[in-house]
């Protein structure tokens, strides 16, 4: 389904298909790393969080 | 699937068009599993190691603007004994009474830099203004409650950290022990604190900052300084506390304090 589709539609041989989903994975993971999961981590915060109330 | 998709041989190609709703829905709840597993996977990987990666970038980063912080003790100790950095003379250290205290800066205003022997004479780490996630303690490193003293007030310097990630500057947090130094240097001054006691609370049990620490109502009673961060480690269920007390402190530009050159084997 969604795999065969993504392998369609890249264009070339199959060497630059491997090639293109390898760019196309490292570029899904960046952003995750970059905007995804800090986003995720802070609006959920599922880790720690100090508590505010300072006296 | 792959196969039967690129090479459309004659008695493929009308199976593959037969293919039924069902099976079709069925792969493509199998994939996005495989997908949601990825990209949860992932969330560990970023959360355990990425994050220790950018913090740290950050805050070595925000070390090197701070041309005040004395930032070399390592480099003090790969040399020969009597090449090391100046060290401030017995004579020099004042008492706490007479310590200066520098005005609360801005929100995320890097103004110290704190050093620990017991977590290796290479441990130097930025103290900034503020204690939220994401201006502070993600970022920057240690943060310093607002609204609690400065270094060596007259009250409680009470400092936060993370235990696990972002860099994890109290990582090492259960392996001090009582009398070990807690330095901490401003741009005018150094200030050599002694771990008294710790202890592990609930998050709400916010006393642990007061002035005096323990009881909100009473007045300051020394100098004192505080830690806490996360217990257990990799949880946020309690905190883990460490108090100390100001010892000495001595003004900037003649040496570094002893204490932060002090070799304390590392486990």
């Amino acid at each position: 389904m969604i795999f065969p589709f993504v392998w369609r539609i890249l264009p070339g041989p199959a060497w630059l298909r491997v090639l293109l989903i390898i760019v196309l994975i490292a570029a899904i993971v960046a952003v995750l790393f970059q905007w995804v999961y800090p986003w995720f981590s802070v609006t959920f915060d599922i880790q720690d969080q100090n508590v505010e109330a300072v006296p | 699937m792959t196969a039967s998709v690129e090479v459309p041989t004659e008695p493929d190609a009308p199976r593959r068009r037969r293919a039924g709703l069902g099976t079709r829905l069925v792969s493509l709840v199998g994939e996005l599993l495989i997908i949601a597993g990825a990209v949860i996977g992932l969330y560990v990987v970023w959360q355990l190691f990425y994050t220790d990666v950018i913090a740290g970038k950050e805050q070595e980063h925000v070390l090197e603007t701070l041309d005040w912080a004395y930032t070399d003790p390592i480099v003090a100790q790969a040399q020969d004994e009597d090449h090391g950095p100046e060290v401030i003379p017995v004579g020099a250290r004042m008492p706490p009474e007479t310590a200066p205290v520098m005005e609360e800066p801005a929100f995320t205003t890097t103004f110290a830099t704190f050093y620990v022997p017991r977590w290796g004479t290479d441990y130097v780490k930025p103290i900034s203004e503020g204690v939220t996630r994401t201006e502070v303690l993600d970022v920057l490193g240690i943060g310093h409650y607002p609204g609690t003293g400065m270094p060596g007030a007259y009250g409680n310097f009470a400092i936060s950290a993370h235990r696990t990630t972002y860099a994890k500057p109290f990582n090492r947090i259960a392996e001090l022990e009582k009398d070990d130094a807690l330095v901490v240097q401003t741009e005018e001054a150094w200030y050599v604190y002694r771990v008294t006691d710790h202890l592990i609370v609930y998050p709400t049990q916010v006393e642990v900052i007061a002035p005096k620490p323990g009881d909100l109502d009473a007045a300051p009673d020394g100098y004192y300084i505080t830690l806490t961060t996360c217990h257990p480690m990799y949880s946020a269920a309690e905190r883990y506390v460490v108090h100390g007390e100001l010892e000495y402190w001595a003004p900037t530009g003649i040496g570094v304090p002893p204490e932060i050159l002090e070799e304390i084997p590392q486990p």
